[in-house]
């Protein structure tokens, strides 16, 4: 490790803040919450889950919570994934790859239109984090 | 091992406490359990795993806190681990029978800050609690550490970092609650001898009894204090420090050698610090445990490798400190405060707290108390918010009695002034003191006599025996005390004390005996009728002090409910109980020896204590 400047010290502080951000609390923007049963997983959510988690990174996002929960009980139509919108009525997405996940996060998460052709329907049950 | 790597996003952080009370709660155990099933999961990509300095709620480790979400779990064991992460890390189902219930309610608070015991708390010097890995510098830059040290180097003059210290108001945490502002600036204008040296100096001698602030602190946050010293070093003009820490904190001497290596790797300490031509280097004094040490001309002696004795103040360590130069001591929480002091302004800092007594104190709650644990709280809080809103209460529904601030040189304070808003003038107003944070809460079935003992007996003990007032006085003292619970006092032996007390405090060397009479004064004081019932009516109210009680069988209970049961006469070693299997059993006083174990080994509640 070579030895830090003030301008160096305020980089390195700006690279770990990321990295810290997750626990700090706060309030979020949206939950994701990709439902990881056995169904799930077999049909592919580990894949979605990834490709969320890399964008998450890719574009520093600080408000989005990235949560996984069991089977939905679709077991037919996994993968599936629930994005909630605070203050909004949760929306289900089914039949999903990674990137259809990308663009729901990009149109829906941080753009606010639901992509109706993934979408299964509004309402959910909700679950707590 | 799973190893937080600091250029990776995950999902999850699970905050596991690596605190020593967790520590010794197997919260490493835990840490391994986790490991193993989040690998078992296939999740090692998406949650890290990180170990922190002690979070506080120590009542309740090992602790596990699952970020974002602030989700608390407690007590756990490692046979919980598997639900756990099969339930909220892979299934999204935060787990309930694992969360905390308050006392005397029934539903589990699963966040962090909707529990009590964190809700009334105000972190400043324990700002960095549960979030970070305190062998992990960067955890502690990415929380703004070491900007407060860059601004200081870079853009503030010696005088100008003086200033903002003495703005804000910041005294001593150690106990006296001196100035630190005032102190730097007679450390910073003390003309040093043989080339000009001066010296900073964290004082970690933490001993009093039930206290481990600084010990959670050094644990938890070592960076925070070497900042602290390095902004100190800029503004005295000093070139070397030393953290004085006990031996016997084993954990704390670890991972302020890990910080000081690391901060030395990233050039935040030794030559050249950050680029800006400044030196300054800290090293590590171990201390072998004496209370003592924790007096500041006695801890210079103790670094310097001499018996560690105090000397005559003045000169005072400002003047002529560690090898005779102006040396600059403060104690680990007000170094901790000074980083956020410089980074946020003394103003900002002195907003918190009474108009004396500014910003945060931490304390650690001690004794009959259900939440035991560490907890900050701003200057001007009451005891009452402290005991029943943070702590929860006294633990079975028993009545609070009194409470000991200041460890063994404090004093205890009543249920009468239990809204007594905390400062350091309100508590020394009340016959105790600051200290440096120990808070031991004591219910109706303490003894005062014997706690006035106990304290007395702690500093006898520790008392180094330089100087005749404390190495004799406080014998004396001590030796009335037990007489007092054993019953053979006499009615002189109240004004004695009192006289005593009075002389000891008005001519001891040094702190620990001009303090050391204090918890027998503000017992006097306060609970002059234990005292009485003690010699008058050879009676200990609160059944404590074993050799003033009678113990008596209930002849009705004993056969009724117990069937004359025998288990007090078998278990009786000196004969002293008459009666066989299916009689009722008496107590031959004669014979009793006072020791209790009748009264401990019978289940029907026949044994009374009178």
């Amino acid at each position: 490790m070579p030895k830090l400047t003030i301008e160096e010290l305020a980089k390195t502080r700006d690279r770990a803040r990321t990295k810290l951000v997750m626990r700090e609390g706060g309030e979020f923007r949206a939950k994701v919450n990709v439902h990881m049963g056995t169904c799930g997983i077999a049909a592919g959510a580990r894949a979605v889950m990834t490709a969320l988690i890399d964008e998450v990174e890719r574009r520093s996002l600080r408000d989005v919570l990235l949560t996984s929960s069991g089977c939905a009980g679709l077991c037919s139509q996994e993968p599936m994934m629930t994005v909630e919108i605070s203050g909004q009525a949760p929306v289900k997405y089914v039949n999903l790859n990674a990137q259809k996940a990308r663009e729901i996060l990009e149109n829906h998460v941080l753009g606010g239109a639901i992509v109706r052709g993934y979408a299964l329907g509004i309402g959910s049950e909700k679950t707590d984090v | 091992m799973i190893k937080a790597d600091t250029q990776k996003t995950y999902r999850l952080h699970l905050m596991v406490c690596a605190g020593t009370g967790c520590v010794s709660n197997h919260s490493y155990e835990i840490k391994s359990a986790l490991e193993r099933e989040v690998r078992k999961h296939g999740l090692e990509n998406e949650v890290t795993i990180v170990p922190t300095g002690c979070n506080g709620f120590c009542e309740r480790g090992p602790i596990l806190v699952v970020q974002p979400g602030n989700i608390f779990y407690q007590q756990l064991a490692v046979k919980d681990i598997p639900h756990l992460v099969e339930e909220h890390l892979l299934k999204g189902r935060p787990v309930t029978k694992l969360m905390y219930v308050p006392p005397e309610q029934k539903t589990p608070v699963p966040v962090l800050s909707d529990i009590p015991f964190f809700k009334k708390q105000v972190l400043i010097a324990l700002r960095n609690r549960g979030l970070i890995n305190p062998e992990d510098i960067e955890e502690y830059i990415a929380r703004d550490g070491y900007k407060a040290q860059a601004k200081a180097l870079s853009s503030l003059t010696p005088e100008a970092i003086i200033a903002e210290v003495t703005r804000s108001g910041l005294r001593g945490r150690g106990g006296a609650g001196f100035p630190t502002g005032l102190k730097w600036q007679l450390v910073r204008s003390a003309q040093s001898a043989n080339g000009g040296a001066k010296y900073i100096v964290c004082n970690g001698d933490e001993g009093d009894p039930g206290a481990f602030m600084d010990r959670s602190i050094l644990e938890a946050d070592p960076h925070s204090v070497i900042e602290g010293m390095v902004i100190g070093a800029k503004a005295i003009g000093a070139t070397a420090g030393f953290v004085y820490v006990r031996n016997e904190y084993p954990l704390a001497v670890e991972r302020v050698e890990t910080a000081l290596k690391q901060a030395r790797e990233y050039g935040l300490l030794g030559a050249d610090i950050l680029g800006s031509g400044f030196d300054f280097d800290i090293q590590i004094k171990r201390g072998a445990g004496a209370f003592v040490c924790g007096e500041e001309t006695a801890l210079i002696a103790s670094i310097e490798g001499r018996l560690g004795e105090p000397r005559p103040r003045p000169p005072y360590p400002a003047q002529s400190g560690l090898w005779g130069r102006p040396t600059c001591i403060n104690n680990v929480e007000t170094w901790a405060n000074v980083p956020v002091i410089i980074d946020r302004g003394g103003a900002w800092f002195s907003g918190i707290g009474t108009k004396t007594s500014k910003g945060t104190k931490v304390f650690s709650l001690v004794g009959k108390i259900n939440n035991t644990g560490l907890v900050e709280v701003p200057m001007g809080i009451t005891l009452r918010e402290i005991i029943y809103d943070i702590g929860g209460g006294i633990p079975g529904g028993k009545a609070f009695k009194a409470v000991q601030t200041g460890g063994p040189s404090g004093g205890c304070i009543t249920k009468a002034q239990i809204d007594l808003p905390i400062d350091y003038e309100s508590l020394t107003a009340a016959g105790s003191m600051m200290g440096s944070g120990g808070m031991v809460i004591m219910d109706e079935d303490t003894c005062m006599v014997d706690v006035a003992r106990y304290f007395l007996s702690f500093t006898q003990d520790e008392s180094c025996g330089k100087c005749t007032p404390c190495r004799e006085g406080t014998k004396a003292m001590l030796d009335i005390l037990t007489r007092i619970t054993e019953g053979k006092g006499t009615p002189d032996d109240i004004v004695l004390l009192g006289d005593l007390a009075r002389v000891i405090k008005d001519t001891a060397l040094c702190g620990l005996g001009k303090t050391a009479p204090n918890p027998v004064l503000t017992t006097l004081d306060y609970f002059r009728d234990e005292y009485e019932a003690h010699i008058r009516h050879r009676r200990c109210p609160a059944h404590v002090c074993r050799q003033l009680n009678v113990y008596k069988i209930d002849a009705h209970n004993c056969l009724e409910k117990g069937k004359g049961c025998d288990v007090c006469r078998r278990n009786c070693s000196s004969d002293a109980i008459s009666g066989s299997k299916g009689q009722a059993h008496a107590v031959l006083q004669d014979k009793c020896t006072k020791c209790g174990v009748c009264h401990d080994v019978c289940v029907f509640g026949a044994v009374r204590v009178e």
